[in-house]
């Protein structure tokens, strides 16, 4: 087992993260689309944590914090959409997908409701919070639902596109943010919905990694580089519809795929991909995520490190499946 | 009173719509005649009194809104939209077959219906959505709503009260189907709801208590509600299988139809008595 400070979270990798979270691209986004006079958004109590209040400074009139009450948000964000309105919903992803469930399901999927839910504080970065508000389960619970799909943006600049792209067609739809400020892995306007973006190529194993967990993936490639394992890093931030394509690509190029998330290993994006690699071109999967635990408290990125979901975590799982033969 | 109602003819529609409740549920083997029967008379009396919509225009923008919060109560809805106009009644043989336009619960895909609803405690809250974009839009239209007794159970109601409450939803009109019984029994002896009225009142509602099987009565609460600021409740004393003796305060009939031809005949001799 190798010890090495660049391959943790701390502290090589937290000096380059970006000036903005996700969660504040989100707000600002919101801002900016607000021109339109359909954009209503609705907040259950968070709305200084999801950054809806930027919003809500900024049209008041559109903006509407319902209490601590996420079953109402979700039927009354289903009304609303029903005269017109394009509507984001936000809380933490634990709220708006775990206790919200079947609101989610009855009123905004099969009602087929004009609804975007932007949740917040998702994975264990929630940090100091604990297990009850770190969601683990939201990837698995709203890929699940027909209707609905599902994107997790690496960083500020894809948050705000993809905030626009689910702005711009109609819902419903599931984004997935975090808590933390994250990396910088995008200079350029990249994100193409339902497409994996490759962020670095390679023949010998492909790294498939989404929203946190992208930027550990582009560190962990260039540390086994040294090494001479060439390893492929796609982003996927499009959950549901997964790219199909490209992963069958991958595993019919590289051979061995890892996938990497800030989620349970069970129904995330290990479980997609190897839900079409089974199905299409099966090769070797090795999943990397949070396994079958609650998380706990701490500071975000020492969780993050504790439970291996960081450059490390990755080296080594690719040195496992490496020694499996193509 | 204004506009006083013309009870013969509405009393005339809400007996076929009645007819229509337990022989669909009787050809579909499986449904909610119960709570069907009990809500007759407000379903018959927003459609053909109150309700500002348009059968050959459902999706007109400016309509008032209908929502069945109570979605099982699908038999006495469908009955009365096909009545109204806006699909054929020949379809009300399909309910809950396989393949057919019309679900076991509401669903908003057909003509008509606004919310889609059936896991309960949400179409209240959908309503005050409703709501509110009319307050947002700055229009006239008014939601109405239909929520059941058994339904108050749900923690869902209470939030979404207080939010109709606090945003002041002076468009919202809503009926609570008191018919005291719900799947597995008498209401009161499976969780107390208590007073109703109070409790409404107590979250910030204009509330009252009425007949809900007297035309009248609903007429009058309405235009009560009218002139009130704020989210209004009626709770309508209703009795669960209305119309159909062996029916009537029977639990037994939340959710089953009746039994065979023999019963459906003494059903429809039980309505037309009425």
């Amino acid at each position: 087992m190798m010890m090495s400070n660049e391959l943790s979270w701390l502290p090589d990798l937290i000096n380059k993260l970006d000036k903005k979270s996700v969660r504040e691209a989100y707000g600002s986004t919101l801002v900016s689309i607000g021109i339109d006079k359909n954009v209503v958004v609705l907040d259950a109590d968070l709305s200084t944590s999801t950054h809806t209040s930027m919003f809500q400074k900024k049209y008041p009139d559109r903006f509407f914090n319902v209490g601590i009450s996420e079953n109402n948000m979700m039927g009354v964000a289903s009304g609303l959409s029903w005269t017109g309105k394009k509507v984001f919903v936000s809380s933490f992803a634990i709220f708006a997908t775990g206790r919200a469930y079947d609101f989610v399901r009855q009123s905004v999927c099969y009602a087929d409701s004009d609804v975007r839910i932007v949740a917040t504080h998702a994975g264990l970065t929630v940090g100091e919070d604990g297990a009850t508000h770190q969601m683990l389960e939201d990837i698995g619970l709203m890929s699940g639902l027909p209707r609905m799909r599902v994107l997790v943006p690496a960083d500020a600049r894809e948050t705000e596109q993809i905030i626009r792209y689910v702005y711009e067609n109609r819902g419903p739809f599931y984004v997935r943010l975090s808590r933390e400020k994250v990396p910088v892995i995008h200079d350029s306007d990249t994100f193409r919905y339902g497409k994996a973006e490759t962020i670095i190529d390679g023949d010998d194993v492909t790294i498939i990694a989404t929203g946190i967990l992208v930027a550990a993936a582009k560190v962990a490639s260039n540390h086994l580089k040294q090494g001479g394992i060439s390893a492929r890093v796609l982003n996927m931030a499009t959950i549901k519809p997964i790219d199909r394509d490209s992963v069958v690509k991958a595993a019919r190029e590289t051979g061995r795929i890892v996938t990497a998330e800030e989620h349970s290993i069970y129904n995330g994006l290990g479980s997609r991909v190897s839900e079409v690699v089974t199905e299409s071109y099966p090769v070797q999967v090795k999943r990397l995520g949070v396994y079958d635990t609650f998380g706990e408290s701490g500071k975000s990125w020492e969780l993050m490190d504790k439970y291996s979901l960081n450059p490390m975590g990755i080296v080594n799982s690719v040195k496992e499946i490496m020694k499996v033969n193509k | 009173m204004q506009g006083s109602v013309q009870s013969e003819n509405l009393e005339f529609i809400a007996k076929e719509v009645r007819k229509s409740i337990v022989k669909m549920t009787f050809e579909a083997k499986s449904g909610h005649p119960g709570g069907s029967l009990s809500v007759t008379e407000i379903l018959t009396y927003l459609y053909f009194r109150e309700l500002n919509v348009d059968p050959a225009n459902p999706n007109w923008p400016d309509r008032d809104r209908f929502v069945l919060s109570k979605g099982h109560a699908t038999p006495a809805l469908y009955s009365v939209l096909a009545t109204k106009g806006f699909f054929d009644k020949s379809l009300l043989l399909g309910f809950r077959k396989i393949s057919s336009l019309l679900q076991g619960h509401v669903v908003n895909h057909v003509p008509g219906v606004d919310i889609t609803a059936g896991s309960l405690g949400q179409g209240l809250s959908n309503a005050v959505g409703l709501a509110l974009a009319a307050r947002i839009d700055k229009k006239n239209y008014r939601v109405y709503a239909v929520i059941g007794d058994g339904e108050a159970d749900e923690g869902s109601i209470w939030e979404a009260a207080l939010s109709a409450a606090h945003l002041k939803l002076s468009n919202l009109i809503v009926f609570l189907d008191r018919n005291m019984i719900q799947l597995d029994g008498f209401t009161e002896e499976i969780l107390t709801l208590g007073d109703l009225e109070a409790k409404f009142t107590s979250f910030g509602w204009a509330s009252t208590t009425i007949n809900g099987h007297s035309f009248d009565e609903i007429a009058r609460a309405v235009e009560w509600a009218k002139k009130l600021k704020g989210p209004k409740m009626i709770i309508a004393k209703t009795v669960k299988g209305k119309g159909v003796k062996f029916m009537e305060n029977n639990p037994e009939y939340h959710g089953k139809p009746v039994p065979n031809e023999e019963k459906l005949n003494e059903a429809l001799r039980d309505i037309e008595a009425m």
